[in-house]
């Protein structure tokens, strides 16, 4: 019956496609079926459009496309013009990004990011401008045509963000981008800077122009606004001190009373400040005390209260000398500018920011009566974030500020010259490296100054984590905070509610980092800025009152709402519901910007409508008193491709809400759950969770901090990174032999392409215990497992060579390798030099051993004086650095690929890449993917393995205690479901929260399947022990497991010494792995052994197998002497004489010690006595 | 103590069960293990001690089922002990022969040269190892222990993937043609090992054609020259003869009482493997049979509901083996089993040699 109904509609509806669905609606009214809808396929359409990191990439878009135009056209910005010369200027018309491309011999060729990779180059475009500039008389204009860059004057070169609408990867299929050497998995959002991926990571930080009410730590409410506009940003903090209300600025030296500040604006009656805070006897009460200051001050007029503020203001330089009148302007300069700058004031009309000013009294007012009104500025609709377009926007504009300046001077000078012998043409000033280099410079370091704004950031950007894909696409997700990580606070770390859907409640590192860095959710987005002067023409239309037409006493009527536009007041409204609802149905007919949020706040009695970049927002299903807008034949339309995601958009039935709307919704997780009361539908709960917790499966029935560990390891899991795995030269790889796709999928991993780049095994778990081995997590592997290549993985090394080239003109050389003359008088390849072929570089397929040369290099011994013929210079010229490998000793690599090229510099580089299959031994880290770390604890022979009755095998064995205290139960349903999966050949989900909706099989479907394929449904099996041939004493728990290969290895730690190298200042061991060095006893172990009283034992570690050293003392002076070699005897060079002198040990650092002291004029005299 | 109510020379039921039984209850199996001292029933004047004689009376061997690569049959009578030795034998120590060295001359696959020679390693062999001599390093490679396969594909086809499968690593009879520009070559073989009688009707290959070494695409090109060496299961998983072998004692399902009615049919529906069976006596008067006992892969199924614990016990005869061995294919899996009996023997002689 059902059935029959909805195919019905589905035919009406494809016939009245253009139509409005408003038929079909009052159709489904008659039949009130709550039918669920899986909603799922919205989720691959909208990772198409939005998601992961296309928030990345439209910001990128959004700054190349609009934002770098406003910029240009800002005033200040726009022209360059000359003290000197009053008719020049120089005029900026337009400006574009091109194209990516790479200058070679003053051709342009285009370029691929993966050459850049490969070529340690730059993945940039040209910035080209349209100028319009005066060459002597005459006005030159060039133009660019078209969007391509001839005839335009080239400013420098712009990174290029990968996938962005520059790159040359956009819009490209699978094959195309097979072509370019790129993976068709790799999300973007990332640059490519000398040839390393880095990515700016998102930024979180306090809303910009937005009041935000708190506590300060005596207690007392302060408000506080960060007001940030294109020419300023400043803060401004309104405090309350003494029960009188102060502002709190950087301009004025101390805290100026609050009601001097309103009447130097020209609000010289009380009564209208009363008025304007609200006249309500209970704001009046609190306020007086202020107002009694300031009548006390003797301040009543404007002039007066300018005056004040005059006097009270910093000394900026600007004005130094000038006294009276001109502070007063000044005063009034700094309150029109400077104090909450975001309120624009024009002319000295002052109204606006009177009233914004009020605004932030009364609501002081309200939280020092009321402290629930007091602001959480944990909360996520207080946040903005920044990502790499708005970066790049400050960091551009402040380069191309001082590239102008920098212009104007070099103009000035060349146009003070009295006679110059050329026309001066301005185009041919522009260097385009200051702009490149700035920018270049800016991503590759990681620090973001910008002096006008007093910013100075640093680790902006980290070199992209290839660990493993997941790695890297958690990388892009990344949000790091502004907060400084040493605060003792819990507030800004903890899980705030309102971080639902938006940012993921597990990916969060621990230590130092916990819940400051953060991860974005699977459907989050995150906006940009929006125009805003349409918005505010339609708020007016909408029946929203202007500011000037309103007196103190109407702006706090008791119906009238204030509206709020992205921070500045905007008027009142009387109904603000509906004035609420009409600008949501306009947003929803795509009348307006789909990221507009309009939140409606009754407490405040105040409408906030956002448009500017930064808020996070996710898309909720819309519905009409509870029942859901999406019905069965919308998905199947999309399934059938005959709708996106911005048709679902577009027609209203799916809309973004950002955190601060959501508070306006009632949103029920399922379709079912909904009350008429309902406004919105969750699209799928899952989506809470991002990309790196998206891998686990069944995360809901884990106890929580698992999933957080998970999420870190995920991040050293070792596996595919990307389809170009094999054609990436990197620094270090780390790949498995054999990666599989996780037997226990869940639908995360399916949408962001884990199970095509997978980073791990399915391995038969036993869950045992085991030969006493598998103690702290440590888990026994079966060798046969390992022969036949379970967790065998690949290490590939980088080594780059370049070949220099020095100024006196002569460079590095690459020479054929060393020959030796045999006994019989044959002629051979030196032994270490065997791995290269003719030309001196190792060849491709060669096994490596440490000690090895494969690049048989060599540099000029005299690099600065000049040399009469540079290119045949003799042999002996020549001094021999060749490149050694040095590789854990005894094993033995391979030589993978060698690659030849020159970087944008010019520069002949070798890149070498070494390769090292290793399987798994003791000690190795196995993880699976619910945080239970564990190392091979032994190895074991098959044969000494359990065995089921079915012959099965295990691959490890797992101790059971790694069960109670973790509460993993997700691992135990994984191994249930995994095995459920074998069995009936059918890939399991277990989707978080995902049972309701069928995204995740329950385990009473998974037992039935098992039961109904021979096994128990506990997944208990009766095991025989491979050692005796008896059955064991219990049932096994066992099944398979996806289990990944962690990035350590002891084959990378394991470190041991006896004699080796020592530091030589010191004489002391070295330090460290990497230098061989020794093993520390440190203070600790020496407090132990004083205290066991073990002093020989002392002696022996810290001197005899240290630095002992002999020296000889004068027992006369205390000073040493040393011993005369040819004379045989020992000498005091102060005494001058021989006698007295005595032979000791000691270590060697001490006789430095007393040496270095001597060298100061100290002078330590010892003091021997006979032992 | 005289206990005259028993029999002599005979245990008490429960006790026998305990012997010969392993009762898998819901929650665990007991019983698991057999016991060994002799004179763990001397109470009960019940001599407990193994006797040749006894076991060659009792000692059984059916073979249920026999094909090209597996063989499933019952060893009964047998001890646990015994059994897993040959179990472990069969998996660890009886020789196969399998790719040792991979001389790579050109590879330019996306395989790389490690994971390739690896894969080779586990190609199965058809070569009986009975022929061929174990291998030490310092020993050149000669006929008697050492097989030559080459392999030698490129892939030239344009737009087109080559598959490169087992059955192109071709067996060099007369040895090692590399290196290629030297008389010196990596064997020394005395004779073309396709002369040997052993070898004439067959040559030597994989014993299955299809096992997939890499995907060539054009251009690339493999050149490679492996030796197959003789070696045993503990060395590598490669050289060990069977997929796996593994044995079960034989199920007993035991009706603790009869079964009737519904609950008759309660318990048929139940095993997943249908174990039971409903035996008709008479109108309306339905009682549950075991069938097929030997089915049973316990699941527990039938013991899980309520109460059932009390109606059907499952239990494991000790000294029944149900074996199953599965051959990878150097030997027929018949001749595997004689073969680790072989080895077992000569472990035993060795250690009678060296006790006396
Ligand atoms: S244990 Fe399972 S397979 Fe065996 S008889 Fe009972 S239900 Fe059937």
């Amino acid at each position: 019956m059902k059935k029959k109904k909805v195919k019905k509609k589905i035919i009406d509806n494809v016939n009245n496609r253009q139509q409005t669905h408003q038929p079909l609606c009052i159709r489904e009214m008659e039949f009130p079926i709550k039918s669920t809808v899986d909603k799922y396929q919205l989720l691959p359409a909208f990772l198409k459009v939005r998601g992961l990191v296309k928030q990345h990439i439209d910001s990128f878009n959004y700054f190349i496309n609009c934002e770098i135009k406003k910029i240009i056209h800002a005033t200040g910005n726009e022209k360059v013009t000359s003290d000197v010369d009053p008719n020049f200027y120089l005029k900026y018309l337009d400006i574009f990004v091109g194209e990516p491309c790479v200058e070679q011999d003053y051709i342009y060729e285009p370029i691929t990011p993966h050459q850049c990779r490969l070529r340690d180059m730059t993945y940039a475009a040209p910035i080209s401008v349209d100028v319009e500039y005066t060459r002597g008389r005459e006005i030159v204009v060039r133009r660019g045509k078209e969007g391509k860059q001839e005839g335009a004057l080239v400013i420098g070169r712009m990174p290029l963000m990968l996938r962005s609408c520059r790159c040359v990867l956009s819009g490209k299929n699978e094959a195309q981008l097979a072509k370019a050497g790129e993976c068709p998995l790799d999300p973007g959002g990332y640059f490519v800077v000398k040839g390393t991926e880095k990515v700016i990571l998102i930024q979180e930080q306090l809303s910009k122009n937005r009041i935000i009410i708190d506590t300060d730590s005596s207690g007392n409410v302060a408000a506080s606004v960060t007001s940030s506009t294109h020419e300023r940003k400043s803060k401004t903090n309104i405090i309350v001190k003494h029960e009188r209300i102060f502002l709190r600025h950087n301009t004025f030296s101390d805290d100026v009373p609050i009601v001097v500040v309103l009447k130097a604006m020209g609000m010289e009656s009380d009564q209208e400040i009363v008025q304007m805070v609200g006249r309500d006897p209970k704001y009046a009460g609190i306020l007086a005390p202020s107002l009694q200051e300031c009548s006390a001050l003797g301040i009543h007029t404007q002039q007066q209260a300018l005056e004040y503020l005059g006097v009270k203001k910093l000394l900026s330089c600007l004005y130094t000398g000038l006294l009276g009148v001109l502070q007063v302007d000044e005063a009034r300069d700094i309150l029109a500018t400077v104090v909450l700058a975001h309120v624009p004031v024009h002319q000295f009309e002052f109204r606006p920011k009177c009233i914004y000013i009020a605004v932030i009294i009364r609501k002081m007012l309200e939280a020092m009566l009321n402290t629930d009104a007091v602001d959480d500025k944990d909360y996520v609709g207080n946040k903005r974030l920044e990502l790499a377009g708005q970066l790049l926007a400050l960091l551009f504009e402040d380069l191309f500020k001082r590239m102008n300046g920098e212009l104007k001077k070099s103009v000035d000078m060349t146009l003070a010259k009295a006679n110059r012998s050329t026309q001066f043409d301005i185009a041919k000033c522009i260097r385009p490296d200051f702009l490149s280099n700035g920018l270049e410079h800016a991503i590759s370091s990681g620090n973001w100054t910008v002096k006008r704004f007093k910013m100075d950031r640093k680790g902006v950007t980290q070199v992209v984590s290839r660990l493993s894909f997941i790695a890297a696409l958690g990388h892009m997700t990344r949000i790091t905070s502004q907060f400084e990580k040493t605060r003792k606070v819990s507030g800004p770390r903890a899980l705030q509610p309102s971080q639902w859907g938006m940012l993921c409640p597990c990916d969060t590192p621990e230590g130092e980092a916990c819940g400051l860095v953060k991860n974005l959710a699977l459907m989050t987005h995150v906006t940009t800025d929006e125009e805003e002067g349409p918005l505010i023409a339609l708020c007016t239309t909408l029946g929203v009152e202007d500011l000037s037409m309103l007196s103190g006493e109407e702006l706090h009527s008791q119906h009238t709402y204030i509206v709020f536009f992205n921070g500045i007041i905007l008027g009142v409204h009387r109904r603000p519901q509906r004035f609420a609802e009409t600008l949501r149905k306009l947003r929803r007919a795509g009348k307006i910007g789909e990221f507009v949020s309009i939140h409606v706040n009754p407490g405040q009695h105040s409408i906030h409508i956002a448009s500017d970049g930064g808020r996070v927002c996710r898309p909720l299903v819309i519905a009409d008193n509870g029942v859901s807008r999406i019905k069965e034949h919308h998905m199947k339309e999309l399934k059938d491709g005959f709708r996106t995601f911005d048709d679902f958009l577009r027609e209203g039935l799916v809309e973004y809400l950002d955190v601060n709307e959501e508070n306006n919704s009632l949103i029920a997780l399922y379709e079912a759950d909904a009350t008429p009361a309902t406004t919105h539908i969750e699209i799928e709960p899952f989506t809470i969770l991002g990309v790196c917790a998206g891998l686990i499966p069944y995360p809901h029935h884990n106890q929580s901090p698992r999933n957080t560990y998970q999420c870190a390891m995920g991040k050293q899991a070792m596996g595919n990174i990307a389809y170009n795995q094999l054609h990436r030269i990197d620094t270090l790889l780390y790949l498995l032999v054999y990666p599989q796709r996780p037997l226990l999928t869940t639908k995360t991993i399916e949408l962001v392409g884990y199970d095509k780049l997978g980073a791990g095994q399915n391995a038969t778990v036993a869950v045992m215990s085991y030969s006493g081995y598998d103690i702290e997590d440590a888990i026994v592997m079966n060798k046969a497992s390992l022969d036949r290549g379970f967790g065998r993985c690949i290490v590939l090394k980088k080594s780059v060579t370049a070949l220099k080239k020095y100024n006196n003109r002569t460079a590095d050389r690459i020479v054929a390798p060393d020959m030796n003359t045999s006994a019989k008088g044959g002629v051979q390849v030196a032994p270490r030099h065997q791995i290269q072929d003719r030309d001196g570089i190792a060849a491709v397929g060669e096994m490596i051993r440490p000690g090895d040369i494969y690049i048989n290099k060599q540099s000029p011994i005299n690099t600065r004086d000049n040399v009469m013929n540079p290119q045949a210079m003799p042999d002996s010229a020549y001094k021999r650095t060749p490149q050694t490998y040095k590789g854990p000793p005894g094993e033995c690599a391979v030589v993978d690929k060698v690659l030849l090229t020159s970087n944008d510099e010019n520069h002949f580089i070798v890149k070498c890449l070494i390769r090292h299959t290793r399987r798994p031994e003791v000690g190795d880290k196995f993880s699976s993917r619910h945080g239970q770390k564990g190392v091979c604890g032994t190895i074991v022979q098959q044969e000494d393995f359990p065995f089921s009755e079915r012959g099965i095998c295990p691959d490890l064995i797992m101790n059971p205690h790694g069960f109670p205290s973790r509460m993993t139960v997700g691992k135990m349903i994984e191994l249930l479901g995994g095995k459920a999966g074998v069995m009936s050949g059918r890939f399991h989900y277990g989707s978080a929260f995902g049972e309701p909706s069928g995204h995740a099989d329950t385990v009473s479907a998974i037992s039935e399947t098992l039961v109904n394929h021979g096994f128990s449904y506990s997944g208990k099996d009766f095991i025989y022990s491979g050692i005796t041939g008896y059955p064991l004493q219990a049932y096994i728990f066992m099944g398979p497991v996806y289990y990944q290969k962690l990035k350590h290895m002891v084959l990378d730690k394991m470190h041991a010494r006896a004699r080796g190298p020592r530091v030589v200042l010191t004489r002391q061991p070295t330090e460290g792995r990497s230098r061989e060095g020794g093993l520390r006893l440190g203070e600790m172990e020496r407090d132990c052994l004083i205290a066991y009283g073990a002093s020989m034992m002392i002696l022996e570690r810290l001197m005899i197998s240290s630095d002992q050293f002999q020296i000889q003392v004068c027992t006369k002076c205390g000073m040493m002497g040393y011993y005369n070699h040819k004379l045989k005897i020992a000498l005091c060079t102060y005494c001058k004489s021989g006698e007295n002198m005595a032979t000791m040990k000691l270590p060697y650092a001490c006789k430095l010690l007393f040496q270095e002291l001597q060298s100061m004029n100290i002078l330590p005299r010892l003091q021997l006595s006979e032992a | 103590m005289e206990m005259d109510d028993l029999p002599k020379g005979e245990l008490p039921p429960h006790l026998e069960l305990q012997r010969t039984r392993v009762v898998c209850a819901a929650d665990a199996p007991s019983y698991t293990e057999s016991v060994q001292y002799s004179g763990a029933y001397m109470a009960y004047d019940v001599d407990n001690s193994l006797r040749m004689e006894d076991f060659r009376k009792n000692f059984r061997v059916e073979i249920k089922s026999l094909n090209e690569d597996d063989i499933e049959f019952d060893l009964i009578g047998i001890d646990a002990a015994l059994a897993n030795a040959f179990r472990r034998i069969l998996i660890a120590e009886v020789p196969t022969v399998a790719i040792e060295k991979v001389y790579i001359a050109n590879n330019t696959s996306v395989i790389q040269d490690e994971v390739l020679a690896h894969r080779l390693g586990l190609v199965p062999i058809k070569a009986d190892p009975r022929l061929f001599d174990y291998k030490t390093d310092e020993e050149i490679a000669n006929e008697k222990n050492t097989i030559v396969f080459k392999l030698d594909v490129e892939c030239t086809h344009m737009g087109e993937r080559v598959k490169n499968a087992s059955d192109q690593l071709k067996w060099l009879p007369a040895g090692s043609e590399m290196p290629p520009d030297s008389k010196t070559k990596f064997t020394s073989f005395g004779c073309s090992q396709d002369s040997l009688p052993a070898f004439t009707s067959e040559a030597i290959a994989s014993r299955y054609p299809d096992i997939v070494l890499a995907k060539l695409r054009p251009g690339q090109a493999i050149e490679i020259e492996a030796h197959a060496v003789k070696g045993i299961g503990k060395t590598h998983a490669k050289w060990s003869p069977v997929a796996t072998a593994k044995y079960r004692m034989l199920p007993e399902v035991v009706l603790l009482e009869d079964i009737e009615g519904d609950l008759a049919d309660e318990l048929v529906r139940t095993c997943p493997v249908n174990v039971f069976d409903i035996e008709d006596m008479g109108p309306g008067e339905r009682r549950a049979t075991v069938a097929r006992p030997r089915d049973c892969t316990l699941c527990r199924e039938c013991v899980r509901g309520d109460g059932w614990d009390k109606r059907v016990q499952l239990r494991r005869v000790k000294e029944h083996f149900i074996f199953s061995i599965e051959s990878t294919g150097a030997l027929p899996p018949e001749v595997l089993f004689t073969e680790s009996i072989k080895i077992l023997t000569e472990k035993c002689q060795r250690i009678l040699t060296e006790l006396l």
